[in-house]
């Protein structure tokens, strides 16, 4: 029982007190429990959702022999692996520039850099159906040529995380060791390929991540950028969502919430939970 | 070694610094600055949009209609970020003062529906809150109880248990939107929390004050600037929120942005929605203005 203490309670010790365990407790339910209740139900034998009517996998063979979900995910995971390289090195880029040098309108071009964060996503969303509009941005190239407006759309709101990420770390980064290699006859390129990439590898996993999951995860972005031949997943269950809720939903929801614990645990094995938790 | 100056080294400069600058300029920039000048724009003809320098669109947005929208959307932003901060405020403390081994257990417990797809998640808070979820047959249950519990003293017993819905209106709305930015709140409150010098908490209680008190007057002031931290994080995305309302409120719960998607695929009015998209953005730049002069009179003194 370790809901109840069994050694003082140092005065500190808020955690163990028993409203506190009560609350956390309570939250973790709230946040979890719907989740676990659509995973369960993916598994149940029925049309509709409501009732347990015993166990079954077809509504996985279902979604997996749905062609335009899975061509969905497969347009999300390409356009999220396309956008996480892009804004690496983007974002890199531009947290080393913020960095390393002081140049004019430094203030102004860091805030814009940071701008996509704070614009709201409908309104970046609405920007780019009408620049894309505007240049007559072609929308019968062939697979994955047509992603483009959406993966364009994507790295501009995930770069800048990337550069937030990067740039905290940079900041621990001893100045001295650069100049060191530099009289040792190390070239600009061979500093920054040996000596500034490994001190900000936890930020470039972490970026990565970052990038990943919110590519794979926007909705309302793409919703305004995706034509009809370009339909990635979130988009897709959301059109399943409005027109009828089927335990294939919850199915295809199911390999996806398993795909963010995987890449999760992957971050952590490489970083620690407490590396994770700092880049946000 | 301080910064060095762009001019030592141009070379390196022009490589760390054009791509993204071009980038930004192209793909963000120039993206905004079509909106903005679609925003003095009006409709002629089917397809064809003149950008005539008119201010009818400002004028049309500031209409009780539209002006009825943003104050709602402003009331549930800040009635969802409150909820967060009273729910998230104790999980944060909780974390922080967490033993070395439950700690990374619980970061990690709010974390991952942060890293899950919202879409997912606001699909599975659907299921639970509608009609025929878990959530009736809950109350359901709890009905039929104070039923029984009133026949058993010789009450008349409550009539039979209607399913009430939870769904598609303004509750449901203000629960997604809590539900979905929970963690944005947690996880800057802890950041700030677990920077805080304990021994100042452990003199208050020295001191005589209670824990009620210490937390009023010693770990609220001095986490003073995570909380708005958390605050603004959580505050702007609920503001400019379109899935949450979109499947999970009526036709009374749109918030701005649901307007916004509507001038652009089904009122087919693009100038009018630039002009709301913008006056959002200003409303999103006036909320950080006035974050960042908060920021600053701390260290005027």
């Amino acid at each position: 029982m370790a809901l109840f203490a069994r050694t003082p309670r140092a005065p500190l010790e808020y955690s163990r007190t028993l409203w506190m365990r009560l609350w956390v407790g309570a939250v973790m339910v709230f946040l979890y429990a719907p989740l676990v209740v659509l995973m369960i139900f993916s598994f149940n034998d029925s049309k509709r959702n409501v009732v347990w009517r015993g166990f079954t996998t077809k509504y996985y063979e279902k979604a997996l022999g749905n062609d335009q979900l899975v061509e969905a995910l497969v347009n999300s995971l390409t356009i999220a692996a396309l956008a996480t390289l892009a804004s690496l090195v983007l974002g890199t880029l531009a947290a080393v520039m913020l960095w390393r040098f002081r140049f004019p309108w430094k203030g102004a071009i860091d805030g814009t850099i940071s701008l996509p964060i704070i614009v709201p996503e409908i309104c970046l969303g609405v920007a780019f159906l009408m620049f894309f509009a505007a240049i007559g941005w072609p929308n019968d190239l062939v697979w994955p040529f047509n992603l483009g407006a959406i993966t364009i759309a994507h790295i501009t709101f995930c770069f800048p995380f990337v550069t937030m990420v990067v740039r905290s770390r940079l900041a621990s980064f001893n100045r001295e060791q650069e100049e060191a290699a530099k009289d040792l006859g190390a070239s600009e390129w061979q500093v920054f390929r040996d000596v500034l990439i490994p001190h900000m590898k936890p930020a470039l996993v972490a970026g990565a991540l970052l990038s990943f999951t919110l590519s794979l995860d926007d909705f309302v972005i793409t919703y305004f950028t995706s034509g009809p031949d370009t339909i990635t997943f979130p988009v897709k269950v959301y059109s399943m969502v409005r027109f009828s809720v089927t335990p294939e939903v919850n199915a295809a929801s199911t390999l996806l919430i398993i795909l963010t614990v995987v890449l999760t645990f992957v971050a952590l094995k490489a970083q620690g939970v407490k590396a994770i938790a700092e880049t946000h | 070694m301080a910064e060095q100056d762009w001019k030592t080294n141009r070379g390196v400069f022009a490589a760390v610094s054009l791509p993204t600058l071009l980038w930004v300029l192209l793909f963000f920039l120039i993206p905004m600055a079509i909106v903005w000048l679609y925003s003095f724009g009006e409709n002629r003809g089917l397809t064809e949009i003149a950008i005539s320098g008119t201010l009818d669109n400002y004028k049309r947005a500031t209409e009780w209609l539209y002006l009825t929208i943003f104050g709602k959307s402003f009331a549930v932003a800040a009635l969802v970020t409150l909820i967060c901060l009273i729910v998230g405020f104790p999980v944060a403390m909780a974390i922080t003062f967490a033993s070395e081994k439950w700690r990374p257990w619980l970061l990690l417990g709010i974390m991952l529906p942060f890293w899950t797809n919202l879409l997912i998640r606001t699909y599975a808070l659907m299921m639970l809150l509608g009609t025929q979820g878990f959530a009736n047959k809950g109350l359901g249950v709890l009905w039929e109880g104070a039923s029984w519990m009133k026949a058993l003293v010789g009450l008349q017993p409550l009539p039979t248990w209607e399913p009430v819905e939870l769904l598609f209106n303004n509750f449901a709305v203000v629960f997604g939107l809590v539900y979905v930015h929970l963690p944005f709140m947690v996880l800057p409150l802890y950041a700030a929390l677990d920077r805080l010098d304990r021994s100042l908490i452990e003199a208050s209680l020295d001191l005589g004050a209670g824990h009620f008190r210490t937390i009023m007057r010693i770990v609220v002031p001095l986490a003073a600037p995570g909380i708005v931290a958390g605050v603004m994080i959580t505050l702007i995305p609920a503001l400019g929120a379109y899935l949450t309302p979109d499947l999970m409120g009526g036709t009374d719960s749109q918030m701005i942005a649901n307007v916004i998607e509507r001038q652009f695929k089904k009122a087919n009015d693009w100038p009018f929605g630039a002009t709301l998209s913008f006056l959002l953005i200003y409303a999103m730049f006036i909320l950080i203005a006035l974050q960042s002069m908060r920021r600053k009179v701390p260290e005027a003194h």
